[in-house]
């Protein structure tokens, strides 16, 4: 089980969140001007990286808030956590 | 009296040669997992190609193939989904002569429980599709639940009572390594080329054409490459500048101490997040549904297994003095719609097979059957061609979630 870090909440045991995908992806603003291959990627791809990743996490057993993280996918170590809305930190 | 496991088979001697790489053939497979080998199989047996390689990073079949709860059904709710399961389980029926070499495929029956009104809806919706299939399907009561499978709990004072099970009486388990060594065994013999320890690094692309591949043991001429990667299928189809529509998550389960015999058949229950058999051997094999975040760790995280143990526990309170002996877990590329992607790709004679998820074991031998079509063919078999990758833009998605979600 991993340890982490929920910035309002500080440490929490995983079961507590709620994992929401690969962050960093928005909206499209324009969506009925988009392609069939546009629409595609926007619903169905997202990042599978082995390695570092951005993902989302919801505190959603306390604050119930959203936060990014970069976790590594392969040893889980969690490498960032940072707001919504702000860059990707970059990782050494 | 025979003890347990005296049924089995010796250990084998080497049952393949070990040669080094050429410098060239004429199908290169990327991944040596059961759909890897089976692949090579069928090509060498159904087409006459033989001049192939089956390239492996780790050991043969180390990956999700040994990983696996061996579960074999084929009752799924589409048809696109019936017509590849219900051709994969006709192949496991005879693989055992196919390939002359003890595989204990035990059609023991599977059955799904029902827990909820939805459920039961679902279920009873599924056996009438299964059935319009040509796939064997019954919905049974609580009581020939317990009929079927006498340890299980059909008390109404449960957190989730059984109201029902589907039932597949043709369904089972096989045991995973066998399978494998007998494929790898077979296609050997026909000349293929089982090469472990030797990792694809890269896929060498001319004009939109794959002609090779970079690897640890240096780079091979490839007529065409066939990824079947399983939980690296992203990373290597990246190689090719190929994106695939998947992620990969670690999808664990665990064994008890040996037992006496006492589950006579295959539980699985989508609500309670479990499912149970019990190995030749005696042990009880038990897994649960994915973790939900990404993972190539081949490891997950513990409350899982404590959830898929108290759901055991509820359905078959007969487990309490059972042990957990040994967990572990795989990586397993889930797709959106929870179907497998099989086919071509944007680049010219670069095949793919992935997405099998959580269930891909039971596929094993449909899937080398048609992805040998498709390879060499060049174009998909009428089973996999609704598998292919445009689904993801034509929207023809295969949403299996309701009969593969946690179900494996
Ligand atoms: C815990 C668990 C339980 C499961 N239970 C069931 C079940 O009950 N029933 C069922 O039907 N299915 C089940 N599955 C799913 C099933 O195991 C998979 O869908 C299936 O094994 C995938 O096909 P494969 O055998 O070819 O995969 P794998 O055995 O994973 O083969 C892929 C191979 O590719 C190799 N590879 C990766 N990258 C490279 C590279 N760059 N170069 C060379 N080689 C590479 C890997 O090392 C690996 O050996 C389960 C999976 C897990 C993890
Ligand atoms: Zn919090």
């Amino acid at each position: 089980m991993m340890l982490i870090s929920c910035p309002w909440c500080g440490p929490r045991e995983e079961a507590e969140f709620h994992y929401g995908g690969q962050a960093h992806v928005s909206y499209p603003e324009d969506p009925s001007a988009l392609s069939d291959e546009e629409w595609a990627r926007f619903l169905f791809y997202r990042d599978n990286p082995k390695g570092p990743f951005a993902e989302r996490w919801n505190h959603s057993a306390s604050c119930r808030r959203w936060f990014n993280v970069i976790r590594d996918t392969v040893t889980y170590e969690i490498l960032a956590v940072y707001p919504v809305g702000t860059p990707k930190p970059v990782i050494a | 009296m025979a003890g347990p496991g005296s049924d089995l088979p010796d250990h084998p001697d080497w049952l393949w040669r070990t040669p080094e790489p050429k410098r060239s053939y004429d199908v290169v497979i990327i991944g040596g997992g059961g759909h890897g080998l089976a692949t090579a199989y069928y090509l060498a047996k159904n087409h006459g190609i033989t001049n192939v390689a089956v390239l492996e990073r780790g050991w043969l079949a180390g990956g999700n193939m040994a990983r696996n709860t061996t579960i074999i059904r084929s009752n799924y709710l589409w048809d696109e989904s019936a017509g590849i399961y219900e051709h994969a389980l006709k192949l496991w029926e005879g693989l055992e002569e196919q390939l002359d070499y003890p595989i204990l495929f035990s059609q023991r029956g599977v059955l799904n429980l029902a827990h909820s009104l939805q459920d039961v809806r679902d279920s009873v919706r599924r056996v009438e599709a299964n059935r319009l299939n040509g796939v064997d399907a019954e919905w049974l009561d609580p009581q020939q639940v317990k009929e079927v499978c006498p340890i299980v709990n059909i008390s109404p004072d449960v957190r989730y009572p059984v109201l029902g099970g589907t039932y597949q009486p043709r369904a089972g388990i096989a045991k995973h390594d066998y399978v494998a060594w007998a494929f790898a065994r077979a296609a050997d013999a026909m000349g293929v080329d089982l090469i472990q320890h030797c990792e694809v690094t890269g896929i060498d692309i001319v004009d939109g054409r794959a002609v090779g591949v970079r690897t640890t043991r240096g780079p091979i001429a490839a007529g065409k490459v066939a990824m079947c990667a399983a939980g690296h299928a992203s990373v290597v189809a990246a190689m090719a500048g190929v994106d695939l529509p998947v992620q990969s998550h670690p999808l664990q389960a665990l064994v008890s101490e040996l037992l006496e015999p006492v589950h006579p058949t295959v539980v699985m229950s989508n609500a309670v997040h479990v499912y149970v058999s019990q190995a030749h051997k005696g042990e009880l094999v038990m897994g649960a549904g994915i973790d939900s975040y990404n993972g190539y760790g081949q490891r997950g995280s513990f409350h899982i297994i404590e959830r898929q143990m108290s759901a055991a526990l509820e359905l078959f309170p007969t487990f309490a003095r059972a042990h957990v002996l040994r967990t572990w877990g795989g990586i397993v590329d889930v797709t959106p719609d929870a179907s497998a992607i099989m086919g071509l790709t944007p680049v010219d004679e670069l095949y793919v097979n992935c997405g099998w998820g959580t269930g891909g074991f039971k596929a094993t031998p449909g899937v080398g059957w048609c992805y040998a079509h498709t390879i060499a063919n060049g174009e998909p078999h009428p089973l996999n061609a609704p598998f292919s990758l445009e689904r993801f833009t034509t929207g023809a998605l295969v949403d299996e979630h309701g009969a593969a979600a946690v179900a494996h």
